[in-house]
């Protein structure tokens, strides 16, 4: 009896989840990216990806078409990030005060349509983190907003975060273009791009590609090199200097 | 044209890179400084993180100072034996100072204690030279002799034991006096991402009486040694050593390590401690106005190893 009834209900719950997801996304949404892999070799200078989505509607298309908002975060791998205040210590000015910050992106780029103060209320902005001081915090440090202010200052002026309310381009009312930057600075590892889909201050559609940002060839060598190998490439580097050195000894002496 | 650093991960401009490197190595070769004290905060300004210019310079100065002893040791300037009595402390110093800077950074100190030690170091050291090579300069205006160098003046030191005589320094002194200067200067040299040159110089010309250009000249040698061992255990300690960096500096510094020896070996011995002193005054003023001015930005933020 007991059986039968559990077995009901879980019956009634396969039969509803579609149904509540349908409403929940009355949209779909598909995206396609130019790139997955950003290879970072000696001539990098920074990059970017293009991004393409279309937004499919289940309905029948009404005569006035919905105008959607749309925010695209791109994260780069989280990091703990220390932000130090200077401060004056016996008339020098020194680091002083200090906040951690932990599971900050590395690298984050915000590119909506519009400020996305006007997608809806603020819960909106907080909720979905739209915005860069949203999307860099976790929802629990709320606190020294100086300190928070900061980081995405600093962050902005190195070019690893980026904002624009204006870079999401409407090819047709469901099909848009953005165009992602990666600097050159970029931070290596992994990325997630992240599109949501806003209509009347609701989701109605959210899609995250993930992306790599890789060393490749020398550079890949290198790195790996001077994490595994740390005495041979010190080695190296130290013989490298003595052949340099002398080699410009000789050739100088003929002069 | 731009190439991407490895390490730093960060493109620069390679003309940069090696203009700073011929103009670092040219100071190098004439005063026989390793050259780092300019080097590393250039680099720093320039974007590099702190961590991997400090690590990645001394193997410049390597290059630049060996091309610079090969110069004066044609024209018998290095005294070796001098140089390697000093190394042994040196080696030990460096050691020291490495281990010293890998706890600094974990501390979050870094920037202070470099800045205050460069301050004291340079400003002192800096008056010090200008004060005494004025008084030399003025001495030889006016006919007389110099008298840096006088005889049957005893420092305390002349009375340890373990006696040497170096030849190329006419000087006969305990090794005891001369390893102390070494570990001072292998440990700064470390510590600060400098040669400590700028140190040794005028130890050797005011506490140990050795002429300036055997000073200039034993000095190169001393740093190419330090600086071969800093690099490796920058390499094996903190891992942020970046061969394209050091490359490209490298063979800029051989470059101007060269002009710079033959500029030094020209001039009179006073007119390069007087401008020894001038160099090491302005880079002590640039750092203590960094300190001593309110910044631009209050706050910096510094990724955690964590992560």
């Amino acid at each position: 009896m007991f059986a039968r009834r559990a077995k009901a209900g879980i019956a009634i719950a396969l039969l509803t989840a579609p149904l509540f997801v349908q409403i929940a996304h009355a949209e779909r949404l598909v995206t396609s990216l130019s790139t997955h892999r950003v290879l970072i070799s000696s001539n990098f200078t920074g990059t970017s990806l293009v991004l393409f989505a279309s937004i499919e509607e289940s309905e029948a298309p009404r005569d006035k078409p919905k105008k959607y908002d749309i925010a695209i975060t791109v994260r780069g791998p989280a990091a703990t990030f220390v932000t130090r205040k200077k401060d004056r210590v016996l008339g020098l000015w020194v680091n002083y005060e200090s906040r951690s910050y932990p599971n900050v992106p590395s690298y984050l780029a915000v590119l909506t349509n519009r400020p996305a103060a006007e997608f809806g209320p603020l819960e909106l902005q907080t909720k979905y983190k739209l915005g860069l001081s949203f999307a860099a915090f976790s929802p629990s440090i709320v606190a020294d907003e100086d300190f928070r202010n900061a980081l995405v200052r600093v962050k902005k002026a190195e070019g690893l975060f980026y904002e624009e309310t204006n870079a999401v381009t409407f090819l047709t009312p469901t099909l848009f273009r953005a165009t992602l930057p990666i600097p050159a600075t970029a931070p290596i590892g992994p990325y997630e791009v992240d599109v949501q889909v806003f209509f009347n201050g609701v989701l109605a559609a959210q899609q995250i590609t993930a992306i790599e940002v890789v060393k490749t060839g020398f550079e890949a060598y290198v790195a790996h090199s001077a994490r595994e190998n740390r005495l041979d490439y010190g080695l190296g580097v130290a013989f490298l200097a003595v052949v340099v050195g002398t080699l410009a000894g000789l050739v100088f002496r003929r002069n | 044209m731009s190439i991407y650093l490895p390490i730093a991960e960060l493109p620069v401009n390679i003309f940069l890179i090696f203009g700073l490197g011929i103009a670092v190595g040219f100071i190098s070769g004439m005063f026989g400084v390793g050259g780092g004290f300019l080097m590393t905060p250039m680099l720093i300004l320039i974007g590099i993180p702190p961590s991997v210019a400090v690590a990645s310079v001394p193997s410049h100065m390597a290059a630049s100072s060996l091309t610079g002893t090969l110069s004066y040791w044609r024209k018998k300037l290095v005294d070796s034996g001098l140089g390697l009595v000093l190394l042994s402390g040196g080696m030990l110093g460096t050691a020291a100072g490495v281990w010293i800077f890998s706890l600094l950074r974990r501390l979050g100190q870094l920037d202070l204690i470099i800045n205050l030690s460069y301050i004291v170091l340079l400003s002192i050291i800096g008056t010090l030279m200008i004060v005494e090579s004025i008084r030399a300069l003025w001495r030889s205006m006016h006919g007389q002799a110099p008298v840096l160098r006088r005889p049957g003046t005893h420092s305390w030191f002349h009375g340890l034991p373990l006696k040497f005589r170096f030849r190329q320094s006419r000087i006969y002194v305990s090794a005891i006096p001369v390893t102390a200067i070494g570990f001072g200067v292998g440990l700064l040299g470390a510590l600060m991402g400098i040669g400590g040159g700028f140190l040794l110089v005028p130890a050797l010309i005011y506490l140990m009486r050795v002429p300036t250009a055997v000073s200039v000249g034993t000095s190169l040698f001393l740093t190419l040694f330090t600086m071969l061992a800093a690099t490796v255990l920058h390499a094996v300690e903190n891992r942020s050593v970046d061969v394209v960096l050091s490359l490209s500096l490298m063979i800029g510094g051989v470059i101007g390590a060269q002009s710079g020896a033959r500029a030094g070996q020209a001039i009179k011995a006073e007119q390069l401690r007087f401008l020894l002193g001038i160099l090491v005054i302005a880079v002590a003023a640039r750092v203590g106005v960094d300190l001593l001015t309110k910044p631009l930005e209050l706050f910096s933020v510094i990724p955690t190893e964590a992560g």
